[in-house]
């Protein structure tokens, strides 16, 4: 008798488990990895803990959740990691458009194309900075006393979002720029500080305490509008303050690095419908809110076709600058 | 003196019921994952820093920096026992930590260490304390060019003193220079060295090397030894750990001498490796046991440990004060701070006082706190060193292996650190050092960055290095300390009174 009913309790449960998939869709069924393509205490490590604290608090999943660093050969670690792992669910990279633009211009041995698009989750701006006490005023002098040729500017990385748009300033507004690599934009924004370098394009994040503290100050912004009023950062001045390079007369409209969130690749739709799912739980609570105010980025959620749109519109620029730098690798 | 009331004024945050709890338990956790293989300060405050988020950003700066000075101490203990540096600014403590424990003299090894590192920091803190915002200006002025000449300075420093012959010293630093090249080189963006292995686009991870160079190579050469083979026989003796603290003023002039190294080099940043190294080789050449160093000498392990820990605690300031952190330690804590709504910078210290000098208050109780902690765990620690070889000689590999995996959860690692530890084995039977190995590994690169970010802004001429009064300095100090054991060499055979036949058998000990 009891043999029995344990069989019948056994038969239910597995009916049971076999239907669940059905009505709730794929879940997690063991500790899930967040692979931040950054070392500690960069912006990607500080968004996928960010995401990590989020889900924990409000507990968006039962599963727990472990933030690994793989950072080396500037995120290429990260990534190739998430080639190796194709089809497991549980390990979710996050990064930036490093994905699409580092296969490139550097012969790293994965491309975006081996990994599962989730989401784009916020956009951090660029921005043209130079030394507190220089005397040009907008971004035109700027370029005028660039006009010298003896200009250096520094940046994150080589032949990376900072350097791209250190030649995209070189043609458009006809000057030739010294480019330094640095290993990050803070090491650049120190740099500045110290007047070892011109000028730099670093994000709003990396540059914030240099401004406040009156080492450098922004001249102008790379977006096609001004940045969403805050809290003024200097006595005077906050982020709408900053006018837009086109309106002084640099006419680039819009260059954003978007921090990204892949999966490995030959997962199934289910798995990647949950993640999506999840990040979208995210950004919908207010730590997330607060998070991006901090880190002064813009709160955006690109998915599906249309992140499939941005990367395709992204590569191609990019693709133009690296040929014309000679960048590309056969 | 305006410091001096805002440090009061701190001391009324930091010493609280609470704050000294969080103490506490920071330095205890970090013990634990500096002893702990493959840990290390970084990724246990990373491991901390979500637990922060809830806090008020002072209560989470005395937790986290008490937990990095707990760890600094904890790396010390695998070094000088195991001769597995769990740090890479522990490396030159082995040197002549590890000969001193072997030697039947581990508590001494470790109440001297302890010791030394908390006069490190003490020092560093006061510098801080008293010299914010001149130090903050001195950093400033450090472009490429001047980074260079720190990191060639530290070089020359040690190959000009090392023990071992001059043109095995330029080998191991070549190799060395060439396994930090392997994966993205920063200047141009492309990869290399990677012998068609993908993963090793990621580099070659300091903490794999050195568990192999050390543990498993130390291991090997031990296994062939039977010297090595026998436990040490060592008390348990708290009067020698204060026997070991007592005796330190002694060295004074060592004490101080280091500890003006890790200041500067902690300032300007050459960071906390680069100087222990640099003590440790002008300790090795001004001492008047120099020709003992390597062999179990007191001073060999002031030098190291207390330029280690005045630089890592100097190297807060630049964090705080410019946003650049001196270490992977300070860089997750700058990560936290940014998550915590304050902005490393400039202002910090004025909008923020509160917290900028809370958290100077805690790494003066702080550091004490840690001191007291580890010396009364010194005799606990050096006990380990009584089991037998047999059964420490497995639990080393295993620790190795652990350790190497854990850096990035990693197979190839595990492999990497194998073969780590046959080159180390061969480096110590052909008689070639092993510390400008390491040296090369770890600042190989970033020398070489500095570099080439140089000869891009001169244009690629040389006249960079000379083109102002702090560079040049710096240069002429590298090269005169390269030179150095040449113009002596040169100019022996004026001097009768010093025989070249005595030094060499000691000479053959010397080598790391």
């Amino acid at each position: 008798m009891r043999g029995t009913s344990l069989f019948l309790l056994s038969v239910s449960v597995a009916v049971l488990a076999a239907n669940a998939p059905a009505c709730a869709a794929w879940q997690p069924q063991k500790p899930i990895e967040f692979v931040a393509t950054a070392g500690p205490g960069g912006g990607t490590d500080n968004l996928a803990r960010a995401v990590q604290n989020v889900i924990a608090k409000h507990k968006l999943t039962d599963q727990p959740i472990v933030v690994v660093n793989k950072g080396g050969g500037s995120g290429a670690e990260g990534y190739v990691y998430g080639k190796a792992s194709a089809g497991d669910p549980y390990k979710v990279i996050f990064g930036t458009s490093n994905a699409w633009q580092q296969p490139l211009v550097s012969k790293v041995a994965f491309n975006y194309t081996d990994l599962t698009p989730i989401a784009a989750m916020a956009q951090d701006e660029f921005l043209l900075w130079v030394k507190q006490d220089a005397p040009y005023k907008t971004a035109g002098d700027y370029l005028k006393a660039a006009a010298s040729g003896q200009f250096k500017m520094g940046g994150a990385q080589s032949k990376d979002t900072d350097e791209v748009l250190t030649r995209m300033i070189e043609k458009v507004g006809h000057v030739k720029l010294t480019y330094i690599p640095f290993k990050s934009g803070a090491e650049a924004a120190v740099q500045l500080a110290g007047g070892h370098i011109d000028s730099h394009v670093n994000n709003p994040s990396e540059s914030l305490g240099q401004w406040r503290g009156g080492t450098q100050r922004p001249l102008c912004v790379f977006s096609p509008k001004r940045l969403p009023e805050g809290p003024k950062i200097t006595a005077t001045e906050g982020w709408s303050d900053v006018p837009t390079c086109v309106e002084q007369g640099l006419d680039i409209k819009q260059y954003e690095q978007p921090r990204t969130v892949w999966l490995p690749g030959k997962v199934t739709p289910e798995q990647a419908a949950y993640y999506v799912d999840l990040m979208k739980k995210v950004q919908a609570t207010p730590e997330w809110k607060d998070y991006i105010e901090k880190t002064s980025q813009v709160d955006t959620f690109l998915t599906g076709a249309e992140f499939d749109k941005f990367i395709k519109q992204d590569l191609e620029h990019v693709k133009q600058v690296a040929s014309e730098q000679g960048w590309l690798v056969k | 003196m305006d410091n001096l009331s805002e440090l009061l004024h701190g001391f009324s945050i930091a010493v609280t019921v609470p704050h000294l709890v969080l103490m506490a338990v920071g330095v205890l956790l970090g013990i634990l994952v500096g002893v702990l293989p493959g840990l290390g300060a970084p990724n246990g405050v990373s491991l901390l820093l979500p637990l922060t988020f809830g806090m008020q950003p002072v209560s989470a700066i005395i937790l986290l920096s008490s937990m990095y000075w707990g760890a600094l101490f904890g790396g010390s203990v695998t070094s000088i026992l195991f001769n597995i540096p769990g740090e890479p600014s522990s490396v030159a403590t082995t040197f002549d930590g590890y000969p001193m424990a072997r030697d039947g003299r581990p508590t001494t090894a470790l109440a001297t260490a302890f010791g030394s590192a908390a006069f490190g920091a003490l020092v560093g803190v006061i510098l801080i304390t008293f010299l914010a915002s001149w130090v903050a200006q001195v950093a400033l002025a450090f472009g490429p060019p001047e980074y260079f000449a720190v990191y060639f300075l530290a070089f020359a420093s040690f190959v000009g003193m090392g023990g071992a012959a001059p043109i095995k010293t330029v080998v191991a630093l070549a190799i060395g220079f060439a396994i930090a090249a392997i994966g993205i080189d920063t200047v141009s963006g492309s990869v290399r060295l990677t012998m068609g292995i993908d993963e090793l686009v990621k580099g070659v991870n300091f903490v794999v090397a050195v568990m192999g160079l050390f543990g498993i190579g130390e291991l090997l050469v031990a296994v062939e030894e039977e010297f090595h083979a026998r436990a040490v026989s060592s008390r348990i003796d708290w009067a020698e750990v204060f026997r070991a603290v007592v005796r330190l003023p002694r060295h004074g002039v060592a004490l101080l001498r280091s500890a003006a190294i890790g200041c500067w080099m902690g300032i300007t940043p050459g960071g906390p490796t680069a100087a222990s190294f640099m003590s440790y080789g002008i300790a090795r050449r001004f001492s008047r046991r120099g020709r003992y160093f390597g062999t179990g000498e007191v001073e060999g392990i002031i030098s190291p440990e207390t330029a280690d820990h005045a630089a890592g605690t100097s190297a807060l300031l630049p964090m705080l004060s410019l946003g650049i952190p001196g270490s992977a330690t300070a860089a997750v804590m700058m990560g936290g701070l940014m998550i915590w709504g304050l902005n490393p910078g400039p202002m910090l210290f004025v909008d923020q006082k509160d917290f900028v000098w809370g958290l100077i208050a805690s790494m003066y109780v702080g550091n004490i706190v840690a001191v007291a902690l580890v010396l009364l765990t010194v005799p606990v620690f050096a006990a380990l060193m009584r089991i037998p070889f047999v059964v420490i000689a497995p639990l080393i590999v295993i620790i190795c292996v652990v350790g190497a995996y854990s850096v990035s959860n990693s197979y190839l690692d595990v492999v990497m650190m194998l073969g780590f530890g046959i080159v180390g084995y061969l480096f110590k039977k052909l008689f070639y050092p092993l510390a400008p190995l390491v040296l090369a590994i770890v600042i190989g690169d970033k020398a070489e960055d500095a570099f080439r970010q140089s000869m891009l802004m001169s244009k690629g001429s040389l006249g960079i290095f000379f083109a102002n009064k702090l560079v040049t300095c710096l240069v002429i100090a590298g090269i005169a300390l390269l030179l150095l054991p040449l113009v002596l060499q040169l100019a022996r055979p004026f001097r009768k009174s010093t025989s070249p036949t005595a030094e060499a058998p000691a000479q053959e000990k010397v080598i790391i």
